[in-house]
């Protein structure tokens, strides 16, 4: 569908440039470096970028098309599994190179040389020299074509190598390439990027100081995947853009894949896509969930089943039942009185995320401060939290605004101004009056200031006292006096205004921030089908083949398979039979054994008067059938023939599965 | 000293010559009675080794080209096929020859290099002088075809031409001596640079605007603290080059004059003890160093590359990868103890523990099977983990970065084995 294309483009616009921004500084000092080189070393970035390796892809992609639109025209990406030789590399290294070449000059003039690839000498002279020529070419080109190129690149840009993943390197290869480029370095200015995952420790480990101290290394560290992804969820899921929600409990499931198992966001997308995708080919009325612009056509568009369809969703029954009893029977008979008290509830529902997201926002801004974090530190969890249930019925939620209450007043005047820009941001209208009344409560804690200071006085001179006597014991006397006197003192202003504002935004939660369950048509935009979001990512490649051999009723629904407990039925494809006899065996299976046992549970459903004389010819064919399936059993790797005994095979898998 | 002194050529070119290699005499002149005269046929294959940077490859180079001696001048690590360094000798010879077109030489086997080695000979019309082959790094020939280190030893033979072989390389002949036999070079030794040695061919190449004197004495400082790591002449080199400015300093604010060298010496070592922590070891770059100094700052906001050991993995990963060292580290036997609710007797294997832990660490991990690994991560997280593709694909993640690293993977059947190749504190530090 047309939503989820714009999804998926504003998607790697995201992404795009958010890796820009996260790249930008990292271009600058590039440029510098290249004015200086002395030494014969080579300057290298050495970029770590986490352990997410699906994302890296990615991050490479973007860093190169920057460089070559910035910087530099040759940029060339190598991987480790192209490169398993020294020979593959520079392969690798002169075809990437020069074709990136030709394509740019195909632009600007037509007749370039088009160099045959596979008679190519692949060697660093080769390349030196194709260096010269083309940065010649550019030189002596017609300045009027090259100018805006030229301004663009450097007079002699230099020559990127990205090593994307320098963990899978084999270290010769490297210590080759790194000792040939530094011998030409003076020729070819060539700047060298590691892609790391783990720790810069691994250049150490990699190299030895010999190769090493030819290299000048910088170090850039990417930003955490955890932040990448707290940046994707605030853009995707706490807008009110998007009309497609998450619902709790799917939301747990990608962000529980994501931290126990990849941490990696590529990956988060795409169950994103899938939880899209499930959704509107599950949900016949997903139709309704489309930007508030095209909202009232689609609903008048609505066939008579559709109609029917909303009549059935529970939350709307849950609406009906609470209406009066004429207006019931209208909302259950009439479709076009259905369709105007939808499009409004809609248009409610649309609202009430506005809202909803603003104020989580600031819920945030407040119990992201407080200690131990008792609602979670980042927004997502407080999301999830708010999305689970009503709020402010848990305890972290109670723990949390008493902890609110014993803030300090600069906290508090910070957050409340944070609050007050959240809000006017925001396009929801209702917000007016609660700015207003935030903004009341600010300047009356200006006012307080004022006030404060006098107090102050008062306790500074009753600090000197305190001062004069030097003996410990009055001391204490006397700060238990004040502390005494503090306590039975009526609260002062300050802590009276504190509490007013705790109470106010804990109004103003218990108004907003109302879990989506409750909404009357949350089911058309909220996707809460977590069972089979999990069935779809956590794939069980060991569970299911078991469950298929153990049990083929599953996959082949045939009534006939329908077994009943531990027996094992003659009527199961041969394999299940095998597989299930050789389950009961130990670690070493001997194949006679197991042949007579799958005879016994094969001819136990055949007619019991077959004779020992035909029972020969049966033996033929049960004996090809049993063969077949334990080569099958091989195949899936549960069996594999053992050399210590004669006429027997290991076993593979352990213990009862 | 022994002055160079040669019949052959002129002394003026001798006297160039040794300037230009210091403390290389004795070397030099063994080399150039070996040489002999310009026609005369020398031995037909010489091999140099000596430590790294011993001056090798430099002293081969101003030899042959201050004395204008016709050579070929080849990395062996460059070239990394035989087919490319015979084309690339071929190549440079035709270029020697003054002849603009070089046409592509397509050389497979060494009987076309011999082949086509004798045309390009007798294109330059060298009136039987001796053409030197120099093959620098020559301890990559043994890992191309077996027959081009025998070929290139008796190659003189080979092509019944007036050529030598000059092999370069840091290890001894011992070792190349391949199993078939072959032809003996004339082995000879660079013996390392002394430190009187460095100290000489440091301060020959002085700034121009400090005198000869000042120079010499930062030379002995800056030995005097990295002689003990680091005897490796062009290391010593890039770092007298990047802190000489810092020892400058004073003399240019006009505290002290070039003669003050005690109080120089004084601004200096603790700056050189400094750079040895981290620039000798690459923690930082050298730009980075510079623009250190030029701020003045201090060298704590800049983390070196061994500071960023933490490594963020995903939950189960740090798991698998516990459990994985628990594998390696601990035997068989012991997993029924340590991972089993019920074990018993624990009482008579305590001492028997104490004495395998030492062991254990010292010899290294072991290789574990899969489902050991496996068992291990079930009875170490606390709730339920499913086997799923998620787990297994993180195992292989985990061994692409070689955190783990796979043993013996002869048969696909066989149960894949694993080892865990990080250290202890690495997974103290992941346990936290």
């Amino acid at each position: 569908q047309q939503i989820q294309e714009d999804l998926n483009k504003q998607l790697l616009d995201n992404l795009v440039s958010f890796l820009s921004r996260s790249h930008s500084d990292f271009q600058e000092k590039t440029t510098k470096w290249t004015c200086r080189m002395k030494f014969r070393e080579i300057p290298t970035a050495a970029v770590v970028l986490g352990v997410n390796v699906t994302d890296h892809d990615l991050t490479f992609r973007g860093l190169s098309d920057v460089l070559q639109d910035n910087i530099t025209p040759y940029v060339a990406l190598l991987e480790a599994k192209d490169c398993p030789a020294i020979k593959n590399l520079m392969q690798k290294l002169m075809g990437q190179l020069m074709n990136c070449d030709i394509e740019v000059d195909s632009l600007e003039d037509e007749d370039c040389v088009q160099v045959p690839q596979n008679r190519i000498r692949c060697s660093m002279l080769s390349l030196i020299s194709w260096y010269e020529s083309v940065t010649k070419k550019t030189d002596s080109g017609t300045p009027s074509k090259k100018r805006n190129s030229s301004s663009r690149h450097w007079q002699s840009p230099p020559v990127v190598v990205i090593f994307k993943d320098m963990e899978s390197f084999t270290t010769k290869v490297l210590q080759d390439f790194i000792v040939i480029s530094s011998q030409h370095i003076h020729e070819l200015p060539l700047v060298l990027i590691f892609g790391i995952a783990t720790s810069p420790m691994i250049i150490h480990r990699l190299l030895p100081h010999s190769v090493s101290s030819l290299l000048c290394i910088e170090l850039f560290q990417s930003l955490s995947c955890k932040e990448h992804l707290s940046t994707i969820i605030d853009k995707l899921l706490l807008t009110s853009l998007f009309p497609f929600k998450l619902g709790e409990k799917v939301l747990q499931v990608l962000i529980n894949i994501f931290l126990y198992h990849d941490f990696s966001v590529q990956n988060f997308i795409k169950g994103f896509q899938l939880c899209i995708v499930e959704h509107f080919y599950s949900q016949p009325l997903s139709v309704l969930c489309c930007h508030l612009v095209d909202l009232k056509k689609r609903v008048y568009s609505l066939s008579h089943a559709q109609c029917e369809n909303i009549r059935r969703l529970p939350s709307f029954r849950r609406y009906v039942e609470k209406q009066e009893s004429g207006k019931q029977i209208e909302l259950l008979t009439n479709d076009s009185f259905l369709k105007k008290e939808t499009e409004r509830l809609l248009e409610d529902l649309y609202v009430y995320h506005e809202n909803y997201v603003s104020i989580l926002r600031c819920l945030h801004v407040f119990t992201s401060s407080l200690p131990k974090y008792p609602l979670g530190k980042q927004i997502r969890e407080l999301h999830c939290a708010c999305l689970e249930n009503q709020v402010w019925e848990t305890e972290e939620y109670e723990s949390s605004l008493q902890l609110a209450r014993m803030l300090n007043k600069t906290d508090l005047v910070s957050m409340l101004q944070q609050c007050v820009e959240i809000l006017t941001s925001s396009s929801g209208k209702e917000f007016d009056k609660t700015v207003e009344k935030l903004k009341e409560f600010l300047t009356q804690f200006q006012n307080l200031e004022a006030e404060a200071s006098q107090e102050r006085d008062v306790s500074v001179s009753s600090q000197k006292e305190l001062q004069k006597k030097t003996d410990l014991y009055h001391l204490q006397k006397t700060l238990l006096e004040l502390k005494e006197s503090r306590r039975s003192k009526k609260l002062t202003k300050f802590e009276m205004l504190r509490f007013e504002v705790v109470d106010y935004i804990d109004r103003l939660v218990r108004k907003y921030l109302v879990p989506a369950d409750n909404r009357t048509l949350h089911e058309i935009v909220y996707f809460n089908a977590a069972t089979v979001l999990r069935g779809h990512l956590n794939a069980a490649p060991r569970t299911a083949l078991h469950t298929a051999l153990n049990n083929p009723h599953r996959y082949l629904k045939n009534q006939a398979l329908k077994c009943d407990g531990g027996g094992i039925s003659n009527k199961a494809p041969d394999i299940c039979i095998v597989y299930k006899l050789h389950l009961e065996c130990g670690r070493l299976i001997n194949l006679v054994d197991w042949l007579e046992a799958f005879s016994t549970v094969v001819m136990a459903g055949e007619e019991p008067n077959a004779d020992a004389a035909s029972s020969d010819q049966v033996d033929d064919i049960i004996h090809a059938r049993f063969i077949r399936a334990v080569s099958e059993l091989e195949l899936l790797g549960f069996i594999k023939p053992s050399k210590q005994k004669t006429d027997h095979v290991a076993r593979l898998t352990w213990g009862g599965c | 000293m022994p002055n160079l002194e040669h019949p052959a050529y002129p002394a003026a070119d001798l006297l160039h010559l040794e300037s230009l290699v210091p403390c290389r005499e004795s070397q030099v002149s063994m080399l150039l009675s070996i040489f002999g005269e310009r026609q005369q046929f020398s031995f037909p294959s010489i091999f140099i080794y000596g430590h790294t940077s011993s001056g090798k490859t430099y002293v081969m180079q101003t030899l042959l080209t201050t004395l204008q001696l016709p050579h070929v001048f080849v990395n062996c690590v460059e070239y990394f096929t035989s087919r490319l360094l015979l084309e690339e000798i071929l190549i440079q010879l035709q270029s020697c020859s003054g002849s603009e077109q070089t046409s592509a030489v397509h050389c497979d086997s060494l009987n076309d290099f011999v082949r086509l080695f004798k045309q390009a000979l007798a294109a330059r019309e060298l009136q039987d002088q001796t053409l030197y082959i120099v093959l620098d790094r020559a301890e990559q020939l043994r890992e191309m075809e077996a027959n081009i280190l025998p070929a290139f030893l008796r190659l003189q033979e080979l092509t019944d031409r007036n050529v030598t072989v000059v092999l370069l390389s840091e290890i001894v002949w011992e070792l190349f001596r391949p199993n078939i036999g072959c032809f003996e070079p004339f082995t000879m030794y660079f013996p390392d640079y002394s430190i009187g040695h460095l100290q000489k061919i440091l301060s020959q190449n002085h700034p121009p605007d400090y005198s000869a004197d000042f120079y010499s004495a930062y030379i002995n400082i800056l030995l005097g603290v990295f002689y003990m790591v680091c005897r490796d002449l062009k290391e010593l080199r890039h770092l007298a080059a990047l802190n000489f400015a810092k020892y400058c300093e004073p003399v240019v604010r006009g505290e002290a004059n070039e003669r003050d060298t005690r109080k120089l010496w004084k601004n200096i070592e603790p700056h050189l003890k400094k750079a040895m922590q981290t620039v000798y070891l690459r923690e930082i770059s050298s730009s980075q160093w510079e623009r250190l100094q030029h701020d003045g700052g201090e060298p704590g906001q800049l983390k070196g590359l061994s500071a960023h050991t933490h490594v963020e993995l995903p939950y189960y990963s740090k798991f698998l990868l516990i459990a994985a060292y628990l594998a390696s580290y601990n035997p068989v036997r012991t997993d029924k103890r340590f991972f089993l609710k019920h074990h018993g007797k624990i009482r008579k294997t305590n001492f028997l523990k104490k004495h395998e832990k030492t062991s254990n660490h010292l010899l290294g991990p072991k290789p574990f099977p899969l489902d050991r690994l496996l068992a291990i991560l079930y009875s170490i997280v606390d709730n339920r983990v499913a086997p799923t593709a998620n787990i297994f694909s993180q195992i292989t993640s985990l061994v692409t970065l070689q955190l783990l690293s796979i043993v013996g993977q002869n048969d696909q059947l066989d149960g894949p084995r694993y080892k865990c190749t990080v250290s202890l504190d690495f997974i103290r530090a992941i346990a936290r």
